[in-house]
């Protein structure tokens, strides 16, 4: 392993760090502005112009809060549930080609941290163990609403993660690859993936929602109870990284999202990548634009939703996509 | 020098989660440290190239763990310590020594022989999850079936058992029906 490849690494490992981490609190600030515009309100106006900076005030409010451990709680656990929701986002982050490759000053940069040729599988899967934050969080706050928010985070999850797997086969098994680059290649020769796998994007959106835990199974941290769920005993900094791996997660899926079905960056022209980004945008728009459109669900609704109704399309979209390319 | 560095670090993470899931009196304790061991296990996959292997290691023990977490919360009040009986400590210390022995025994024993080689050698030019799917439905396939069916069964069974009043849902009616549902069964205790 030469010295190049390991320093180039961390580079692109601590960029996408800061620019993720700093992209969650601007994410706060347009979830603000965007609801508050569909609500005919102003949203934050006072912090600097069209309070913009009311990113930077936020930061330093949970940045110098106190940071409490209530005396009923698990501490060890407690503490660390949040690490393991920021730290798996960024982590799932490891797989996702952000932008086509380009040349900085004579040198080649690929804008993803490792091509493994299982990035799919890679990315889900870690983006799902970010789910054992809001439940260790829960369980050990030695709180009745957060004990609640966790067993709906348990429900959520053993609910949205086979309707992901299942609809995202199918375009696997038509690429014939898991490697995220490859699914961008396939598609410059073959034209995008939505056409001929519809069905599958629209399942694999609607569990993104729940893999985000966005408004219509934003059940986990439930609103109806006015508290925060697996949150209420949280403060400062470690409910901050709950946000922080809650908004990464956003754009992550964001950007998987087209990659897989929408072309991602196509053929790797400057327009190409700000195509991806407009396309990204887009995902993360959708996201706040379902928050303020539509109510929440009820935990058993979700499951009814994915187990009877999800999971048997996203079967037969497996098989029928099997026979088609078989024959 | 990474290899190394990675392998000893998470064979020393997962023997500490490990061992903290067995001594631990407190089931959050158990069930955390049984998760983050499952999760690091799919390091060594990963150092051994084995990249397929070490998502599905993630995914599956991800889940697995995730519905004993659910067990845990209806069992146990998971901020509070369980009360274990301790039988004689020698007896497990020793049965764990001898077992730990003949693992590393097995284990090592084809070492010292020179006549190793692979069953199914790596084809040429596949990737990690194609060498995967080529052994699986070729010289694996009749295990790879006989589990499928093990699973169907377990699963038609497990939908017997908790489906005896999986038509009822008590979300979807409305007052007069749970009242008629409650009078049924109260006539049938009453009687």
């Amino acid at each position: 392993m030469d010295n190049a490849y390991l320093i180039e690494t961390i580079i692109k490992v601590v960029v996408i760090l800061l620019v993720f981490s700093a992209l969650a609190g601007i994410g706060t600030y347009f979830e603000r502005k965007v609801l508050a515009f569909m609500q005919r309100r102003l949203g934050p106006m006072n912090v600097g112009p069209f309070g913009l900076l009311q990113v930077g005030a936020d930061g330093i409010k949970l940045f110098t809060k106190e940071d409490i451990i209530p005396s009923g709680v698990v501490a060890p656990i407690f503490k660390i549930a949040p690490v393991i929701t920021a730290a798996t986002a960024f982590m799932a982050a490891a797989a996702i080609p952000f932008l086509p490759a380009f040349t900085l000053f004579g040198y080649e940069v690929h804008p993803i941290v490792a091509d493994i040729n299982i990035g799919i599988l890679y990315v889900l899967g870690v983006m799902a163990v970010g789910l054992f934050g809001p439940l260790l969080g829960g369980m050990a706050s030695a709180n009745k609403f957060a004990l609640l928010s966790a067993a709906r985070a348990a429900a959520v999850f053993i609910s949205y993660e086979v309707v992901t797997g299942l609809a995202a086969l199918a375009p696997i098994m038509m690429v014939g690859s898991l490697s995220l680059i490859d699914f961008n290649n396939y598609q410059i020769e073959n034209g995008w993936i939505v056409w001929s796998q519809p069905l599958a994007f629209i399942l694999f959106w609607i569990a993104a929602f729940a893999e985000t835990g966005r408004t219509p199974f934003h059940l986990i941290a439930n609103d109806h109870e006015i508290i925060d769920g697996f949150g209420t005993e949280y403060s400062g900094m470690r409910w901050g990284l709950f946000f922080i791996g809650e908004y990464a997660n956003m754009f992550f899926i964001s950007f998987v999202i087209p990659i897989i079905f929408l072309g991602g960056f196509g053929d790797g022209t400057v327009l190409g990548a700000f195509a991806l980004l407009g396309k990204m945008a887009f995902f993360f728009f959708f996201f706040l634009w379902t928050r303020a459109a539509w109510p929440d669900v009820r935990p058993d609704q979700l499951m009814w939703l994915c187990w009877k109704v999800l999971m048997p399309l996203a079967v037969i979209n497996v098989v029928i996509t099997g026979f088609v390319m078989m024959f | 020098m990474f290899e190394a560095v990675a392998f000893y670090l998470f064979a020393f993470l997962t023997i500490t989660m490990f061992y903290i899931t067995v001594t631990t009196a407190q089931a959050l304790y158990a069930l955390s440290a049984l998760a983050a061991g499952m999760i690091f296990i799919s390091a060594f996959f990963f150092i051994l190239g084995a990249d397929f292997l070490g998502a599905v290691q993630i995914i599956v023990y991800t889940g697995a763990v995730m519905a004993l977490y659910a067990f845990g919360m209806m069992f146990f009040d998971t901020t509070r310590e369980v009360k274990e009986n301790h039988g004689n400590k020698y007896i497990v210390v020793g049965l764990s020594v001898v077992a730990a022995v003949m693992v590393v025994a097995i284990f090592s024993a084809p070492i010292i022989s020179t006549n190793m080689q692979a069953f199914y050698p790596m084809v040429e030019g596949a990737g990690n999850t194609e060498q995967v799917g080529m052994v699986l439905f070729t010289k694996y396939l009749v295990p790879f079936e006989v589990a499928a069916i093990m699973l169907l069964v377990a699963m038609v069974a497990g939908i017997v058992l908790a489906g005896k009043k999986m038509d009822l849902s008590l979300t979807l009616m409305n007052a007069e029906e749970i009242q008629a549902a409650e009078d049924e069964k109260n006539k049938k205790v009453l009687s």
